[in-house]
């Protein structure tokens, strides 16, 4: 069972802490705190001149599940703005689980966090981490 | 004498169960301990006989409900060496300590002083705080020791003259440290301070003799001391409860009401406004009754053997550090340990895979989590009914945990 969450996709995407790190001179910086679990995220962002993200550098005190979803964010923030990390996250939510429809790479592997609900906001929350930074 | 653990064993239902083939090792005993038969039989009895509400029927059932809901006040009065009307049933160990906080804070005055501690559970911190944000009142805190116990070397330079009471974790719920409940009644009252202890985490492991300790306020859960939930207790001495006004205002609480104004209830009635956990009660005057039948030597004994097996095999594990006093002298059978590389969550979730239940983050001890800049520890605590079955799949558990996750 517990093979099945820890799954090799999930595993990989973690130890690549892609964006793993702080920025020199971020645009914006946010924290997010899970009071549940104390799992903590801080994203920063360089913004480039139209809202769109140019650089993003997180730093996770949390569970592989938290870092897996904050490396998989970074691995495909850059050139967004808001709407398009909303359009991300719809693809979390779906992997998990949240809202209906396929979820796209590279979110679709926490598909096994479905089965954990207790765990489920450890993906979400770089996701909240980005936006409050974005916002 | 050796303990009979498969004779303990045989009295918690649950422990038989099955999830996805395999057998139940509950180590969460910390958060919420296992009841026994006895404890369930008690409560489906008053629910199926005696099911009323207290004190002022007539009729034979809610005779029935007051005569088993005050015979689990004597339990509990007994378990700890007092008397029943010293017993006050709460919601649980933080309305407890909620309770003192609003009631006994009502008789302090801006610019007393609280002394607490940096391993304390948050609901013996955030009470205080609240209690700070409404009277002007300051808190202190003990510092914590590298092996997690409270620095009591500090003791005397962090009591002072305004101090009126000392605040303190009996056994600490993340290290297992046993205070030294005598050096801190002796130091308090040296500057004629009160001492509550909070017991969650000793009571469920034997009976007391609060008198001998010389506390003021003891407060405990019923959940995790083999009870059912919904139910704690706070027992104070007398002449304390006495001088404190109440807490929740509304029906049994009162002497006297008139539009005008209201009497109260001497203790601890003052402090039981409203209908209170009645089936809860009486399971906790069973576990009681429950704990005070065991052989506590030797059940200890036991633990702490299961304590050190757990201590030996993570010491095994490459990369596994315990937070928490390295010997058994003075302490519970709390064991908090970090492996390396994996966070706390994904060790109690892969462990979970062996049947094995603990828990992991920060145990509702964040100061203490950031004494020692850490983002959480995974939790083994133990009850008389574990045993070796249980370490060792816990054991096999954190060793795959190191094997797959880093």
């Amino acid at each position: 069972m517990n093979d099945r969450l820890y799954q090799e996709r999930i595993v990989a995407l973690a130890k690549a802490k892609k964006g793993a790190g702080r920025l020199a001179s971020p645009t914006r910086s946010a924290r997010r705190d899970n009071p549940l679990c104390g799992d903590r995220v801080t994203i920063d962002i360089a913004l480039d001149g139209h809202g769109k993200i140019a650089e993003i550098a997180h730093q996770v005190r949390g569970c592989l599940l938290c870092q897996a979803s904050a490396s998989a964010l970074a691995s495909v923030a850059v050139g967004r703005d808001a709407a398009g990390i909303a359009d991300l996250r719809h693809d979390a939510e779906r992997a998990i689980g949240r809202e209906a429809g396929e979820a796209r790479e590279p979110f679709s592997a926490f598909a096994p966090v479905r089965e954990h609900k207790s765990r489920q906001e450890c993906v979400l929350l770089p996701f909240e981490a980005l936006e409050d930074a974005l916002s | 004498m050796s303990f009979d653990v498969a004779a303990v064993r045989r009295q918690f239902p649950i422990l038989s169960e099955i999830i996805d083939g395999r057998p139940v090792h509950y180590l969460d005993n910390g958060a919420s301990a296992q009841a026994p038969l006895a404890v369930l039989d008690a409560v489906r009895t008053y629910e199926t006989t005696s099911r009323a509400n207290v004190l002022r029927g007539v009729h034979r059932l809610a005779e029935r409900a007051t005569e088993a809901y005050e015979n689990a006040r004597i339990e509990v009065a007994r378990f700890l060496g007092v008397q029943p009307l010293e017993i006050v049933f709460t919601g649980g160990c933080t309305a407890a300590i909620n309770l003192v906080a609003y009631s006994y804070g009502q008789l302090l005055q801006r610019g007393d002083r609280i002394l607490l501690s940096e391993l304390e559970h948050h609901s013996n911190i955030v009470p205080w705080q609240l209690l700070r944000q409404r009277s002007g009142i300051e808190l202190d805190m003990l510092p914590v020791t590298i092996d997690g116990r409270i620095d009591l070397e500090a003791l005397p330079r962090m009591l002072s003259d305004q101090t009126r009471l000392v605040s303190l974790a009996h056994v600490s719920n993340v290290t297992g440290a046993l205070v030294d409940v005598r050096a801190v009644v002796e130091a308090a009252k040296t500057v004629g301070a009160r001492v509550m202890l909070d017991g969650a985490q000793r009571a469920p492991h034997g009976p007391l003799d609060l008198p001998a300790l010389g506390v003021d306020f003891y407060a405990f859960a019923g959940h995790k001391a083999y009870g059912p939930n919904g139910v704690g207790v706070l027992w104070a001495r007398p002449e304390v409860l006495e001088a404190m006004p109440p807490f929740h205002g509304g029906g049994s609480m009162i002497d006297r009401v008139t539009l005008a104004e209201t009497t109260w209830a001497p203790p601890p009635r003052r402090f039981e406004a409203g209908t209170p956990p009645i089936g809860p009660a009486i399971g906790l005057g069973a576990a009681c009754k429950w704990m005070a039948a065991l052989d506590w030597s030797a059940a200890h004994e036991h633990e702490m053997a299961l304590v050190q097996r757990l201590m030996d095999g993570l010491q095994g594990i490459d990369g596994t550090r315990i937070l928490g006093p390295g010997s058994l002298q003075n302490r519970y059978p709390v064991v908090s340990f970090m492996l390396d590389g994996v966070h706390p969550h994904d060790v109690a979730q892969t462990v979970d895979a062996f049947g094995v239940a603990v828990r992991a983050g920060h145990h509702c001890a964040q100061p203490l989590m950031d004494r020692f800049d850490l983002d959480g520890t995974t939790r083994a605590s133990m009850a008389p009914y574990n045993d070796n079955d249980d370490i060792d799949a816990l054991l096999a558990g954190v060793k795959h945990a190191a094997k797959t996750l880093r």
